[in-house]
């Protein structure tokens, strides 16, 4: 157990220098990283790009005879 | 099609498809380059324990970071355009795509992620050698991501391993080798990862190239255009090779493409590649579909015949045979797969019919012909076919596929010389007398972009109407929302990639007039 909180610790004490040592360019590049990530899931995740079947059809089977219908009968 | 730039859902749809993707592009193939770059820097370094090659490492890693962040994530957009734009599709692939995205997404997590912070934070803290090895797997994991990505491109490209099930709407693998050993998918993969190899190599050489022009890091600019010239060189090489490989593969498996990449109407035996060519109008049409002449032609007579077949007599299939049939060839016209994918979707219509009048018998034998394998090479292989009227819908934009390889190709010969000239002048230790040679190696980074753009452009635009070649074409696939939808979305994302690419380029550029020291 302690090997393991020492493992843990290391590890977070690595991540916690790195980014607290980060240059200009390391800051600047993460928070471009965190606004895109911000941007593409809780804007255009929830309000643009819903996933048209599960938002649509309520079941795998529904989902399935809507596309064989849009296969077989759209032209 | 999109050619006729009318402003329906299918178009607008892909057009926010061909944006994202060129985008995402962007950013990729220079993931792929640098990072073999930086361990073969890094690898001297260790070796000879020369702090300037530390030095040299770690200011091209700080532009690799820049580019890995702000290219992070693009990609996943492409996903969710599946999800909403392109539902048909996404539900008719079923887990072929799936599989090996769910893979590469653990690999992009695990081994790039997990890497990339000991190659960035771990500068003393770590071993040498521990360093030296996480710059490796960043490399290694870079490209077994692409793997992934680009196996799923090429089943698109040749579907192979896979059933269709009728009840569920959907493809369901039956050999996963035969999916990952797909002829398309390894040449694909060898062909694309190498380009980004060759950009890379370029893009280091390039801002090398700046340095010497200002008379700065003068050191540093000579070793880094050596690594590079020499990966540059070799990797150029292999583009070559894979490319002839490629064309091959694509001329089996894709004969319109292929066909329209050479602007190729009537089949020949000792067929000449077409080195330079300028297309105009001939007067005569396939259906709706203009037939070019190449006027202007600087030609290799019989070349493409060895290049296709092995045999300076092999016979290469035009547009006209592939679209009217060659029975002497044993090519089918285009009509009679139109007939056989009508078909194949008839029994499908027949078998939805039996299920949903709970005809258990009908249902039973129904389903299990799209199990029996002469069912599925003469027919249900056509099935996309079922949504033509006319056999000339098939054709892509012959204009845009043949221009846009040329170019391509031309610019990988271009990049052989230019890597040949800076190993030479490197050599030579003529490299800061030679200004053009500078100028012209810092102007070739946004033609290694272009290039590196291009053969996607070759790859979808000459598959096009397909989504799914043979099995499903780009307007069944579309889901069914508005064009309005898109078309916002469209905008908002000009918006963001255009800020994403601005933010890069600026941190970048500043960066590179920093310089090593900073």
């Amino acid at each position: 157990m302690t090997r393991l909180t020492s493992a843990i610790r290391s590890v977070f004490l690595f991540y916690y220098e790195g980014f607290r040592t980060m240059s200009w360019w390391g800051k600047r590049v993460w928070l471009i990283i965190l606004i895109k990530l911000c941007i593409i899931f809780l804007l255009l995740r929830l309000f643009f790009f819903p996933d048209f079947l599960k938002s649509n059809f309520r079941s795998d089977r529904e989902r399935s005879d809507y596309v064989i219908e849009q296969l077989t009968g759209n032209k | 099609m999109i050619e006729n730039i009318d402003l329906s859902l299918v178009n607008w749809s892909r057009a926010q498809f061909a944006l994202t993707a060129i985008y995402h592009w962007l950013f990729v193939p220079l993931t792929l380059g640098l990072s073999f770059i930086l361990a073969f820097m890094e690898t001297i370094y260790v070796r000879t324990g020369d702090e300037v090659w530390k030095k040299i490492t770690k200011f091209w890693m700080t532009l690799f970071g820049i580019n890995f962040a702000i290219g992070v994530a693009t990609g996943i957009i492409l996903e969710f355009e599946f999800g909403t734009n392109w539902s048909n599709y996404s539900w008719f692939v079923g887990d072929i795509f799936g599989a090996p995205l769910a893979v590469e997404g653990l690999l992009a997590f695990f081994m790039e992620s997990t890497f990339v912070a000991v190659m960035f934070f771990g500068w003393n803290k770590v071993g040498k050698k521990f360093h030296l090895a996480s710059t490796w797997l960043v490399a290694i994991g870079a490209s077994l991501s692409a793997l992934w990505i680009l196996v799923a491109n090429a089943w698109m490209e040749n579907p192979v391993g896979m059933i269709f099930n009728p009840d569920t709407a959907r493809n369901e693998m039956n050999s996963f080798r035969d999916v990952i050993l797909n002829p398309v998918a390894i040449d694909k993969f060898t062909h694309t990862v190498t380009s980004g190899f060759v950009l890379g190599s370029v893009f280091v050489v390039g801002i090398s190239s700046w340095f010497l022009l200002r008379h700065r890091e003068e050191v540093m600019a000579r070793r880094s255009i050596l690594v590079a010239g020499i990966f540059g060189l070799v990797s150029s090489l292999a583009v070559a090779l894979t490319g002839d490989s490629s064309a091959r593969t694509i001329a089996r498996v894709q004969p319109v493409k292929f066909a329209s990449m050479e602007a190729l109407y009537e089949g020949k035996t000792e067929a000449g590649l077409t080195v330079i060519g300028a297309l105009t109008d001939s007067g005569e049409r396939i259906g709706e579909k203009t037939v070019h002449d190449i006027k202007m032609k600087i030609e290799v007579p019989g070349l493409l015949s060895i290049m296709t077949t092995g045999q300076e007599n092999g016979y290469v299939p035009g547009l006209k045979d592939l679209v009217n049939g060659n029975p002497e060839k044993g090519i089918i016209p285009v009509s009679e797969m139109i007939e056989r994918g009508k078909y194949a979707r008839q029994v499908l219509i027949d078998y939805k019919m039996a299920r949903e009048i709970g005809d258990e018998a009908s249902t039973a034998a129904l389903g299990a012909r799209f199990m029996e394998q002469e069912f599925i090479d003469n027919y249900f292989r056509y099935f996309g076919y079922s949504w033509f009227d006319h056999p000339w819908q098939v054709i892509p934009s012959v204009p845009v596929t043949f221009y846009s390889f040329r170019l391509m190709v031309g610019l990988g010969f271009f990049f052989i010389l230019l890597f040949v000239l800076a190993i030479s002048f490197h050599r030579r230790q003529t490299l800061e007398i030679n200004r053009w040679f500078l100028w012209v190696a810092l102007f070739s980074v946004p033609l290694a972009y272009l290039a590196s753009e291009l053969g996607w452009i070759v790859t979808e635009m000459g598959r096009q109407p397909w989504i799914i070649q043979n099995l499903m074409p780009v307007n069944a696939a579309v889901s069914n929302i508005s064009a309005g939808a898109v078309q916002t979305t469209f905008s908002l994302f000009v918006i963001l990639f255009t800020a994403l690419l601005i933010a890069e380029v600026s941190i970048m550029v500043r960066q590179i007039k920093n310089g090593p020291k900073h």
